[in-house]
Parts: structure tokens; sequence; C-alpha cells
């Protein structure tokens, strides 16, 4: 179900832990998951389950309890956006309206083409960059003012198109 | 990954943070500056264990991630004699909101860390160690994992470190988004491959932690102090700041300010010259309130601000805390309410839930302050939030309960007359929020 590729960074990773304690592993494994699957549907959890030796149920326990586990289909480009205090007080709040005013969403929404899923992030540990905007978890992209979102957003769009 | 110039201008008082531009965090570049001197020197000279935390102890170090406890006094109660594995955690999970500075640690100085949690792990008798690392920051984390790959090939990790006899195998862990796993025992139980839900204390890491084996946990920026305190000895370090205050401190400024930033100072520097460093608030503009230590510490005046120390005894006693050493600032433009607002959904969104009054309180935190930031307020709600405050602060597993009570304390106690106007005015004092 998963890429030969993704097995062999799942098990550098379980290579990190002691051999009786394979389930550390499982939060680098859905991601690992995720970045291939794009969301973590019940049978992607229930692989990473079997391949850790694991009861689908404390699979299912992680992936709903952490943040960016996308427990549902989402867009192809997931935006996060940081608005807490010290963000917001740097002009997160702006950048986060201009978001949603460009996109025609809401947080927790994905746009009806979709390209994109907005959502509201809390803190990144990134505050000194503010706006700071994550894409699909990984990219972070900072001092994301309004002009520098639009040229994000056609970034995307083109990327996609390819 | 690399940020502008000014963001790599930590002060000329840094010792962690001393040289960096934001390409020289490599190996070579660490060892060209000192790096793993401290290591080798303990190594080659069989320094005993108890010697390197007596060191520790003098230094008058104090935890960084929040708590400001003793260092070498957390040291010390691993026990020496135990027999089987024992652990060693750095604890990378910064999300305390306003602090960046361990994320800055690790991308642009990763072999400080490295080196600084070697010298722990013999000093406590640890073979294994993880750094579990924010989620969010993945260049960051990608960037540990080569510095790791980096260490390991030069023999500063693995089995029989540069001839020593001595082994210690350290490894990259990832959160994935929940501020809770910064609280050691719930950041334990997600290295365990669980949801991080805090664990009852006793019993403490030192004696049930990772794997229910004996744990010591520290933050990035505690093992980062640590290999010029054995270069220089604990008694320069702790000469840097003030007794009981050793040594330099990173400060993550954010806020109202021209530069917001990380700046490693002395333990003791005025914040009024912190806050030139950050090159003083927006044009025009005065300091409202401050925030002196992440968002979970108690709010105070501007003008009280002005006139204390940034190291851990001078803020208590101004009525604050150091915590992580987020310096939030707020200048005359901002609504209290409605940054007070921002921070009690937080609270509420990352409470996980274990304890009725925090995962109920903080709820009701938030919903009060949402009616009175949207003209509902009812005469009684300022009481109101106080009584829920009281009714978590002491009485959770962890301390998230308490970090969500002190904000609503301290920024009512402080800014009552502005909470007042918009409950009786139905808007707000400070139009001009932007
Ligand atoms: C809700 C909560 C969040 C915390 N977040 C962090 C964090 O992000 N980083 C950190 O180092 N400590 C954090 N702490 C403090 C840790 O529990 C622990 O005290 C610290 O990692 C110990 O290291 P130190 O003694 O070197 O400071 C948090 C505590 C609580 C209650
Ligand atoms: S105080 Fe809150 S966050 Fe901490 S264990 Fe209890 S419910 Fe969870
Ligand atoms: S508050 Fe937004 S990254 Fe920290």
């Amino acid at each position: 179900m998963l890429s030969a590729d993704a097995l062999k960074r799942i098990d550098r990773e379980i290579a990190k832990y002691p051999p009786d304690q394979k389930r550390s592993a499982v939060m680098a494994a859905l991601a690992i998951a995720q970045d291939e699957m794009s969301w973590l549907s019940t049978e992607t959890m229930d692989f990473v389950a079997t391949y850790l030796d694991m009861p689908p149920i404390a699979v299912y326990e992680v992936a709903t309890f952490y943040e960016m586990y996308n427990t549902e289909p989402i867009g192809r480009y997931k935006l996060t956006i940081c608005t807490n205090l010290p963000c917001a007080l740097q002009s997160a709040s702006e950048a986060a309206e201009h978001l949603k005013r460009k996109l025609g969403i809401g947080f927790g929404e994905t746009t009806p083409d979709r390209m994109f899923t907005l959502k509201q992030g809390e803190c990144f540990g990134a505050c000194g960059d503010a706006p700071v905007v994550l894409v699909n978890n990984k990219r972070m992209c900072s001092w994301m003012r309004p002009e520098a979102i639009d040229r994000l957003l056609v970034e995307l769009a083109a990327e996609a198109g390819q | 990954m690399n940020a502008p110039a000014e963001f790599l201008d930590y002060g000329a008082d840094a010792i962690i943070m001393a040289g960096l531009n934001g390409r020289n965090w490599a190996l070579d570049d660490y060892v060209a500056r000192g790096g793993y001197e401290a290591l080798k020197k303990i190594l080659a000279g069989k320094i005993p264990p108890a010697t390197v935390i007596a060191e520790v102890k003098k230094s008058a170090l104090r935890g960084r991630g929040g708590a400001g406890f003793p260092t070498g006094l957390k040291w010390s109660f691993m026990p020496q004699q135990y027999a089987g594995e024992k652990y060693l955690v750095c604890n990378s999970d910064e999300g305390e909101p306003g602090t960046f500075k361990d994320r800055d640690i690790m991308r642009y100085n990763p072999h400080i860390l490295i080196e600084g949690m070697a010298i722990a792990a013999y000093a406590m008798g640890c073979k294994r160690g993880y750094n579990y690392i924010h989620g969010e920051i993945w260049d960051t984390y990608e960037r540990c994992e080569q510095a790791l790959g980096q260490a390991y090939s030069a023999g500063l990790l693995g089995d029989n470190i540069l001839g020593s006899g001595f082994s210690f195998h350290l490894y990259n862990h990832h959160g994935y988004g929940a501020y809770i796993c910064g609280e050691e025992t719930a950041l334990l139980e997600s290295l365990e491959g669980k949801k991080g839900l805090p664990r009852f204390k006793p019993p403490f890491p030192a004696s049930f932690g990772l794997y229910g084996k004996p744990t010591t946990i520290n933050n990035t920026e505690t093992f980062a102090a640590v290999p010029w305190i054995i270069r220089h000895g604990g008694e320069a370090f702790l000469a840097l700041g003030r007794p009981n205050n050793g040594g330099t401190k990173i400060f993550s400024v954010t806020g109202d300010v021209a530069r917001p930033g990380n700046y490693e100072i002395k333990l003791g520097t005025p914040f009024a010259q912190l806050l030139d460093m950050a090159g003083g608030m927006r044009a025009g503009r005065k300091l409202k309130a401050c925030i002196p230590g992440g968002s979970s510490m108690p709010v105070l005046p501007g003008e009280v601000m002005l006139s204390t120390d940034m190291d851990y005894d001078s803020i208590a006693k101004a009525g604050s805390m150091l915590g992580s050493g987020a310096v939030i600032l707020m200048d005359d433009t901002r609504c209290m309410v409605r940054s007070l607002l921002r921070l009690s959904y937080f609270y509420f969104e990352e409470s996980c839930g274990q304890c009725t009054p925090c995962r109920e309180g903080t709820g009701w935190l938030w919903r009060v302050v949402d009616r009175i930031e949207h003209g509902k307020g009812r005469n009684g709600d300022l009481d109101l939030l106080l009584s829920v405050s009281d009714n978590i602060a002491g009485r959770t597993i962890c301390a998230l309960g308490d970090a969500a009570a002190l904000p609503v304390k301290s920024f009512i106690k402080h800014f009552r007359d502005e909470f007042q106007y918009h409950i009786d005015h139905k808007q707000c004092l400070v139009p001009a929020y932007v």
C-alpha cells in the first residue's frame, strides 16, 4: 500500500528506538504515510498498525490527537497560518483575512476546486518571522504580508498546473 | 531558511549564538569556534561524572524551558548506580507562544546542542538520548538529522566515543502539532508512540521516565549552555549573570517592536536595554503591556517592565515569571480584552482534556472573554473569570491549567478598567486595534 521508498524511510525511523519499542515510530510513520497519500484513511492507518505491530485503535488515537495529521481528505495544498497573539501583533490577523478573501473560504474549509485547504494554526515556534504560513506541514513561509501571499498562491497554482 | 542579517545579530554578550552568520552551522565551523573541546576535555581527562555535575551546580544554570529549575540539582536526582538503561531527552518542542529561540539554536548551531547532550549523558550515565523537535519546523528537523550524521561520522556520537569507552546514541524525533507535548511527561508519552497526555507526578522522570526508565529532560537552550560551562568553569558562567541567575539567556522579542528577533543577553540586563536592542517600540508608540516569559506568564504594565531587570528573581519580584524567555510587547493601540481572548482560545484549544477543571474551565474562560469582547459582557463577568481561574489553578495534573489561569488573572488585575469599559459600553476603550 505504501511505496518501497516510504517503507524504507519508516524502517529507518523504527531503528531509532529499542527493538521492543517499535510503536515509538508511529508519529514518523504516519507523517511519511501522509506525505504519500495526502491524508490518513482508515485503510492507511490499519496498514501502519500492522507494520508496527500496534492495535489499530492505538494508531487512530495518535492520528486524531496531533493537529498536523489529516484525518479527512484535504485540498492539494494545506495552508496553515499562525494567528496566535505574538503573530497577531505582527499583522497575522490581516494576513489571515487576506488569505480567506483570496481563497473565498474560511478556516477549516477547502476551495471547490480542491486546490487549497485553509487552517488556523497555533504557535509554530517561529513568531519572529510573522506572519508565518505552512504549506503541507513541511514548507514554512515567513513574513507573509499580502503581496507575499499573492505570490505564493500564484506559485502553487502554477506548480499544480504542470 | 536563512534569515536576513538583522535576525542574526544576537548581541555582543552572546555565548551560545556567538559568531553565527546563518551558514556556519556545520561540524567544521563549530570545531573552528572551539566546539567539542569541552567534551574532549572530559573524556581525555576521565573527569568523574560527579565533578561535571558539581560544575553545573556552581554555574547556577537554571532550566530555560519554563520552570527555571536548577539544572545541576536535577541531574543529581538521576540514580547513579542504576543497572539498566537510563535516558536523556531534549525538549525542543518549542510551542510556547512567543518563543522561537530553540529553533535558532538548532538550525544555526546544532552541534552545541549535541555536545551539551553528550556531556550531560556522560555526567548521568545515559547511553541513549532523544531530541524531540516541534513538528512545524521541518527544515530545522532535517538540519538536526544532518548534524547528527556529521557527529556520528566524526566519532563524536555512537559507541566508544573518541576511544574513551563512553558510548552515547542520540536520535531526533519530531512532534506533529500538539502544544501539550512541551510538558515533559506528555512529551515522554508522545515519544512512546502515544497521545501526549501528561502523567501524574510523582513518580518523577528521574525514577520513572521514558519506557519506565530513569530519564532526565532538559530544554534545548539548557543543554546548549553546558559546553561553555565546562570550558570556562561554572564560576565564570555564574559571574556573567547574577547570584542564583547564572549566565546568559536568549530572549525572543515579539509584538510592537521595530526588530522582533532573538537576543542573547546576560541575566540581570535591564529590560530597557533589551528593548533598545530590538529597535525600540514601533515608531511613536508607548509600551503599554509586556508578557515577559511566554504567553503562560502574567502580563505586566509597561512602566513596571521598564524598571525591571531581565533575570528570574527580578521578574518574579515584579510580579511575573521569566518562563521560556518570550517577551511579548504591546503598545498603546492594543486592546487588552482582545489580546486575552486570543490567548484564552489557545489554552482551550490545547487542553488535553484529562482533568475536568482544565477541560471545562478553559472553555468557560474563553467563552466569557469572548462575550465581553463582543459587547455581550455581563456585570459580574470579571469576578466569574477570577473564580473560574482560581478553580483551575493548582487542581490539575499538569501546569497547563495554571498557564490558562495566570494570564486571565493578571490581565484583569492590571487592566480591569478596560474590561469593565467593554462590559459597560459594549465597545472598546482602544478602538485603534490593528
Ligand atoms: C503546557 C506546558 C508546555 C511546556 N512547553 C515547553 C516547551 O515547549 N519547551 C520546554 O523546554 N519546556 C516546556 N515546558 C516545561 C517542561 O515541562 C519542562 O519543565 C522543561 O522541559 C524542563 O527543562 P529545563 O529544566 O531545562 O527547563 C512546558 C510545560 C508545560 C506545563
Ligand atoms: S491540566 Fe489540562 S492539559 Fe494538563 S493534564 Fe489536565 S487537562 Fe490535560
Ligand atoms: S505565535 Fe505564531 S509562530 Fe509563534
